[in-house]
């Protein structure tokens, strides 16, 4: 546990005051000026997040608890959590939530192991390897409508390559039922976003004092042991971020099931529950309850990330 | 020095937005820009009725084209954003049929003016007229109209099928080796077509009034049977619950199929993509249910609207009547193969020599016979939703039992009717 005051949240923003232990906060005038100058400096991005993310978070709940349809302008009026009950009395919601947090714990499992082994072959490579990241970073810089097109186009029995693979058969409706849907959907994902993970574990394994390899060595540790002893738990913040980040995105699943199969095969997510009732049906006060849930429950994702597997926040930086 | 650069940046920010997305000043020689949202109709034939249509104006207004995705939902969602936040920058509206009960009654469309009514519905068949009404009001002018034949191949099949039942005997006969039968069953509207058909040639229809239900129980069940029949048959195309009006074609042009339920559109397709299937093609009526009553064949295309928040309502009215003459309907008929509103226009001899090569009359009597999908509701989308959702994947379907899934679609579209929980 640092010992250094809390207090100072001037101190964190500029970052380059010099660091004081114990003692009480004396602010000095220079400290003062530079705390104003770093407020000034972030009040913009601030006021810019207010706008764009506030804004709209806050006007979604308010239209959740109101009838609002646009076709329907007339019939409007404040229904209190009628929304919220019509949605989480739907079979609709749970089993698209279900859908959801599959997508989302298969595909963050495999990112997350593939990610890893790409990590400690980037880490280890011994040359071309601004080429190597660059190369493996290329599929999370392709768009992922595209990504998700490309996939499709992949595997559609009429235009793709994949069923004139070997053990493939030649008509196989990859889209026609469900496995095989969610299949396509969680590889594309892995796909798109592995990179990302990679990067992220990447830059948690160079943070790893190489002593300590060295160290371990000496003492006869095997591999296995190195891995499992010194990478897995130096690792752990880097991980976490990796981890939370991830799951976040990949609970927000949209774009893939949208284009691949719009759903159906019971392959909806919460996502294109939402977009159904926003942008098909325009009822914009079931769409909105719809959104807020989603929202809840990403707050809620990111709060057992943090409080309970004790994720760091990047901007803290880790103190072990 | 900091703040004065700011403010010039924001004013070209906003001088170029207005440039941008207006245009509409009337300082360019006064005539009117009108702006047409509709999606890019590759033949370019829109383009070409619109830029005739302003030069005989003769400078009273000037159609200017925005065009909107290819993908009719992805259109719907643009337009829906724009006339939601009350845009002015829209004029004139490129609407499928199935949005006009919701686009009027959320306020969007202005209604037809008295004397330009008379103009635009004169000689149109009734059942595009129908997709145009709202509350017995005409909201929107059908510009060219679409249907859906039976195309068939004509070395395998002597005489074209007239019910589902016949066309499943018949192809199941000649074999999955090359009598398929293509339909659209992926989850999306084109499957609410066809289930839209299949009711309404059974004998009823989805609503009896905006916010009433029909769906008598014996009919429907007729119907969800033929459409189990068919999907659960050999003979169905093998991704038929993820088929669309292009994988259809594809499959058709193919090979291994005898019949394909689809819009003219695959005719040149065909020409281009497979000239020997082509010499094989025949068109035919879409098929009934029974024999003894009649089918109802899809209805499609496009009608023009124009925006309630438009400042040129009535120029754009003028733009309107010129845009559906009768000279320019068979223009986009003939670069686009798309069908005239009109029903005299089908006489003319260049219908059944150069567009619809031998089939105009197919054409004309599929619209003639054609029953509108329930769009008169305002909640279509709703209705659209919740039939995919209780036929989708129609391979579930029962052909001897259909009960269940007739309770699921009763149930569905009550709960749409009245707008009520998820869909």
């Amino acid at each position: 546990m640092s010992t250094a005051a809390p207090t100072q949240v001037g101190e964190a923003a500029v970052g380059k005051s010099p660091r004081k232990r114990g003692g009480p906060t004396q602010t000095t005038d220079r400290t003062k000026a530079e705390r104003k100058l770093a407020l000034m400096l972030c009040a913009p991005a601030v006021i810019a997040m207010l706008l764009v993310t506030v804004y709209p978070i806050l006007y979604a709940v308010v239209l959740s608890v109101q009838k609002v349809d646009l076709r329907f302008p007339e019939e409007s009026g404040f229904v209190g959590v009628d929304n919220y009950i019509a949605v989480l009395s739907s079979p609709l919601w749970w089993q698209d939530l279900f859908n959801t947090s599959l997508v989302t714990v298969v595909s963050v499992t495999i990112e997350l192991m593939l990610g890893m082994a790409l990590a400690l072959v980037m880490h280890k490579a011994l040359f071309g390897r601004g080429l190597i990241r660059t190369s493996v970073l290329i599929p999370y810089g392709i768009v992922t409508v595209v990504a998700a097109f490309a996939w499709f186009f992949a595997f559609d029995p009429s235009s793709g390559f994949v069923n004139s693979l070997p053990f493939v058969p030649d008509d196989k409706a990859w889209f026609g039922n469900r496995q095989d849907a969610f299949t396509v959907i969680i590889l594309t994902e892995v796909w798109k976003t592995t990179p990302f993970m990679a990067l992220l574990l990447l830059a948690g394994l160079a943070t790893i004092d190489q002593g300590l390899y060295e160290a371990a060595r000496v003492d006869g540790a095997s591999a296995w042991q190195r891995f499992w002893r010194i990478t897995l738990p130096l690792l752990k913040p880097a991980l976490l971020v990796a981890l939370l980040f991830r799951t976040l995105d990949a609970f927000r699943v949209f774009d893939s099931i949208f284009i691949m199969t719009r759903g159906s095969q019971d392959t909806e997510s919460v996502s294109i529950l939402g977009y159904n009732q926003l942008i098909s049906r325009l009822n914009l006060g079931l769409g909105s309850a719809v959104s807020v849930l989603i929202f809840v429950l990403v707050l809620l994702i990111a709060f057992v990330f943090v409080r309970v597997l004790g994720t760091a926040v990047p901007s803290q930086g880790d103190k072990k | 020095m900091r703040r004065g650069m700011a403010i010039a940046i924001t004013a070209l920010a906003l001088a170029c937005g207005v440039a941008a997305c207006g245009g509409d000043d009337e300082s360019s020689g006064g005539a009117v820009t009108l702006n047409w949202f509709i999606f890019n109709e590759p033949s370019g034939g829109p383009q070409k009725i619109a830029e005739r249509c302003s030069k005989q104006s003769g400078g009273k207004y000037k159609i200017n084209f925005e065009y909107l995705p290819s993908q009719a939902d992805a259109q719907r969602e643009q337009l829906v954003r724009r006339l939601g936040a009350e845009d002015p920058s829209l004029d004139l509206l490129g609407l499928d049929v199935v949005w006009t009960g919701e686009f009027a009654n959320a306020g969007w469309l202005e209604p037809v003016p008295q004397d330009t009514e008379q103009q635009v519905s004169s000689n149109v068949f009734d059942s595009v007229l129908e997709t145009a009404r709202f509350e017995g009001k005409l909201v929107t002018v059908p510009i060219w109209s679409n249907t859906q034949l039976l195309w068939y191949r004509k070395d395998r099949v002597p005489t074209p099928p007239k019910t589902w039942d016949e066309m499943i005997d018949m192809a199941e006969k000649i074999g999955p080796d090359k009598g398929r039968i293509q339909v659209q069953g992926n989850r999306y509207e084109g499957l609410v077509v066809w289930v839209n058909q299949l009711i309404e040639s059974a004998g009823t229809s989805v609503l009896a009034g905006p916010k009433e239900v029909r769906l008598d129980e014996a009919p429907t069940k007729r119907a969800l049977g033929i459409l189990g029949r068919l999907s659960r048959s050999d003979v169905a195309a093998p991704n038929i619950t993820t088929s669309i009006e292009d994988s259809a074609r594809l499959g058709f042009e193919a090979g291994n199929s005898a019949f394909q339920i689809n819009y003219p559109f695959v005719y040149p397709s065909a020409k281009e993509n497979a000239p020997k299937i082509f010499e094989q093609m025949g068109a035919a009526q879409f098929p009934a249910v029974d024999a003894d009553k009649p089918a109802k064949p899809p209805i499609g295309g496009i009608n023009i609207g124009v925006s309630a928040y438009s400042k040129h309502k009535e120029v754009a009215f003028e733009a309107t009547e010129c845009l559906i003459k009768p000279e320019n309907q068979l223009e986009v008929a003939t670069l686009g193969g798309l069908p005239p509103v009109r029903e005299d226009l089908y006489d003319r001899p260049v219908m059944d020599n150069k567009v619809y090569p031998g089939f105009a009359d197919q054409i004309r009597e599929s619209i003639r016979n054609a029953a509108p999908r329930p769009s008169q509701s305002p909640a279509y989308q709703d209705l659209s939703l919740a039939i995919q959702r209780a036929v989708h994947p129609t391979t579930k379907i029962d052909p001897q039992n259909p009960d269940e899934t007739y309770d699921r679609l009763l149930n569905n579209v009550e709960k749409a009717v009245k707008r009520e929980g998820l869909l």
